[in-house]
């Protein structure tokens, strides 16, 4: 089947294997051009391994990858036009600054003039011009990022590869690159694909996030669709903060799922396709969806008592027994506190959901 | 933080011992040295300061031998540990490098086994070989010899250094479009320089202070410094001997300062 030359790379049923260990069990997904696509999930599931073999440096033990309807699964490193931002940078030690960005664009052929000259115009970019003569070594890690940055993107890549390189930064530093990279990408108009483990970095800066278990693709979407929406326990575990609830399905009718707790308190949500009447699943709430109240708001409210208020600055995480459920938690923005009330530890209250709070999950 | 056992002073008897091991090693290198410089014919009577021993090593008698030995040992040196290095690099970027092959292991022990074999055995197995085959014995079955055993001590320090340069390097240098020649050459190479200077050095070292195996090779009438040196020794032993030792023991002292200085500039950080 020929390629589709609008969309950057197109994985088919790609399978990676170690002998007799399956790194990534046949992953299929489209990652569009100028996209800012997000490879998510934990340490081992895949992420980097799929990376690895867009940028060449893992052969495909089955299936294709095409860049640009072009299959560039066999092709070595240099012969791919893609370029990867390192998770420990991987800068030329021996190298100044310019010299490492100018390096791709020499081995692309370009005089070491024009290569610096272009070397000088990125560094400019990433505002590291005064460094460029420099070893890599007297930058700090940021500067070293940068670089980094500047290095991969100096060439004109037409996908740049990111492998988890916001990680060796503090939590400020970090969040200032997140933006930058945001900017840049931007800009400069290049696909993206940024690995990460850090759900909350994958929500900031992607258009798109393919959240990754065990070799496998949990789910694909935009950020909000992976939060508000997620497919299964995994997802909505691993993204976020969340409640869950055993529920059994009684009815689904008109887009509603009619559900009831082990107790037999009766809760309604969104329907969700390929989960029906007499399915035993659960019912995922994020906590800042749910608020609390003396008396019951409506008949679904969940009656509880108050363990403990954590005052985390902006929110106030309200930890609460139900009496019929596992512990909850409920989170009340430090703003609301005027109408959403807190209560004291130890008082008897009623969790409310907001309409469609709840969602179905497949296991 | 100064917990007692921390202070190696703490111990008993440590400044003892640590002299006895001092003196053991070095009283002799001193006592050579200072002797070297001493203006009697005798080995053991102090008679004044001299450089007449120095004068007689390039001068004296046996002069022209020592020139034509010192000559050998030299241009030997040279070759054997520019081949030896230049083998061990590659066995070191298949070794390091080469991922997970066939028979790693296997290749490993070959390579360091001949510094576990007795040099005698070397020696006698070499001989025994080069007769075999027919080569006839002189400089060119010295330098065969001198590369072969050469090989796993500039091995140690290149394989060392390449270890520790890890290789998301050459891969960056890959995705930047090179080769993976050109990501050898102008990454890898540079980077393991250190390693290389120090194996070469290494290498010279060795053999240029080799005797036993050297000995059993050389044809006869062919000498280097040190089967010069023990031929002369034979025959009782003089100053001047001193004064070849001490200058070789500089030619060490400056080789050794050079490695030292190269390792210390580690251009991975």
């Amino acid at each position: 089947m020929p390629g589709n030359k609008t969309d950057a790379i197109d994985v088919r049923n790609a399978v990676k294997r170690y002998g007799d260990f399956t790194a990534l069990k046949r992953i299929s997904l489209t990652i569009k051009d100028n996209e800012f696509f997000t490879l998510l999930g934990p340490s081992g599931c895949g992420k980097t391994t799929l990376l690895r073999m867009i940028a060449g440096f893992e052969d495909v033990t089955e299936g294709e990858i095409l860049l640009y309807g072009d299959e560039i699964e066999s092709l070595p490193p240099h012969l791919r036009p893609v370029n990867t931002v390192f998770q420990n940078y991987a800068l030329f030690p021996h190298m100044t600054i310019l010299d490492n960005v100018a390096f791709g664009l020499e081995m692309r052929g370009k005089t070491k003039a024009a290569a610096r000259k272009r070397a000088g115009e990125m560094l400019e970019l990433v505002q590291l011009s005064q460094f460029a003569a420099r070893k890599p070594s007297q930058l700090s890690g940021g500067q070293q990022q940068r670089v980094a940055l500047a290095r991969a993107l100096a060439p004109q890549p037409k996908v740049l590869l990111l492998d988890e390189p916001l990680s060796a930064l503090d939590l400020k530093l970090r969040k200032a690159m997140q933006l930058e990279l945001k900017h840049l990408q931007r800009e400069t108009g290049i696909t993206f694909i940024f690995v990460t483990h850090d759900q909350e970095e994958a929500l900031t800066m992607s258009d798109r996030i393919a959240v990754m278990s065990a070799g496998e693709m949990q789910q694909l979407g935009s950020p909000t669709e992976i939060y508000e929406r997620p497919r299964n326990m995994f997802v909505a575990d691993f993204i976020g903060e969340t409640n869950l609830l055993e529920v059994s399905v009684d009815e689904v009718r008109n887009g509603r799922a009619v559900c009831h707790l082990g107790g037999g308190h009766a809760l309604t949500c969104n329907s969700v396709d390929g989960i029906g009447e007499g399915a035993k699943v659960h019912m995922s709430v994020r906590p800042e969806r749910l608020f609390m109240s003396d008396v019951p708001v409506e008949t679904e409210s969940l009656k509880g008592r108050v363990a403990e208020n954590i005052f985390v600055g902006t929110d106030i995480s309200t930890l609460v027994d139900l009496a019929e459920g596992p512990q909850f938690i409920v989170r009340t923005s430090n703003s609301d506190r005027g109408n959403k009330r807190i209560f004291e530890p130890g008082s008897e209250i009623f969790v409310n959901m907001e309409l469609g709070a709840g969602r179905l999950l497949m296991d | 933080m100064a917990h007692v056992n921390d202070n190696i002073k703490a111990y008993k008897g440590f400044r003892s011992i640590t002299l006895l091991c001092l003196v053991v090693l070095y009283a002799p290198l001193v006592i050579v040295t200072i002797y070297s410089f001493n203006a009697s014919q005798s080995i053991t009577n102090w008679e004044g300061i001299s450089l007449r021993w120095y004068a007689e090593v390039f001068t004296g008698p046996e002069s022209e031998k020592f020139k034509v030995a010192a000559f050998n040992s030299f241009t030997i040196a040279i070759i054997a540990a520019t081949a030896s290095t230049a083998i061990a690099t590659l066995a070191a970027t298949a070794m390091v490098r080469g991922g997970n092959f066939k028979l790693r292991t296997v290749s490993f022990g070959l390579i360091s086994l001949p510094l576990m074999v007795p040099e005698i055995v070397t020696a006698v197995a070499t001989l025994i070989f080069f007769n075999a085959i027919g080569f006839t014995r002189g400089y060119m079955t010295i330098l065969v010899a001198h590369i072969a055993f050469c090989i796993p001590f500039a091995y140690l320090p290149i394989s060392a250094r390449m270890q520790g340069i890890e290789d998301s390097f050459e891969q960056a240098a890959m995705d930047l479009y090179a080769t993976r020649r050109q990501a050898f050459t102008k990454i890898l190479m540079p980077l393991m320089a250190p390693g290389i200077i120090s194996g070469f050095l290494l290498a010279f070292i060795v053999s240029l202070d080799d005797f036993i195996i050297t000995n059993f090779v050389k044809g006869a009438g062919v000498e280097t410094l040190p089967t010069a040196i023990f031929g002369s020794v034979k025959q009782g032993i003089k100053p001047n001997i001193m004064a070849i030792s001490t200058m070789l023991l500089s030619i060490s002292i400056v080789m050794v300062t050079i490695s030292y200085f190269v390792s210390k500039s580690d251009n991975t950080k």
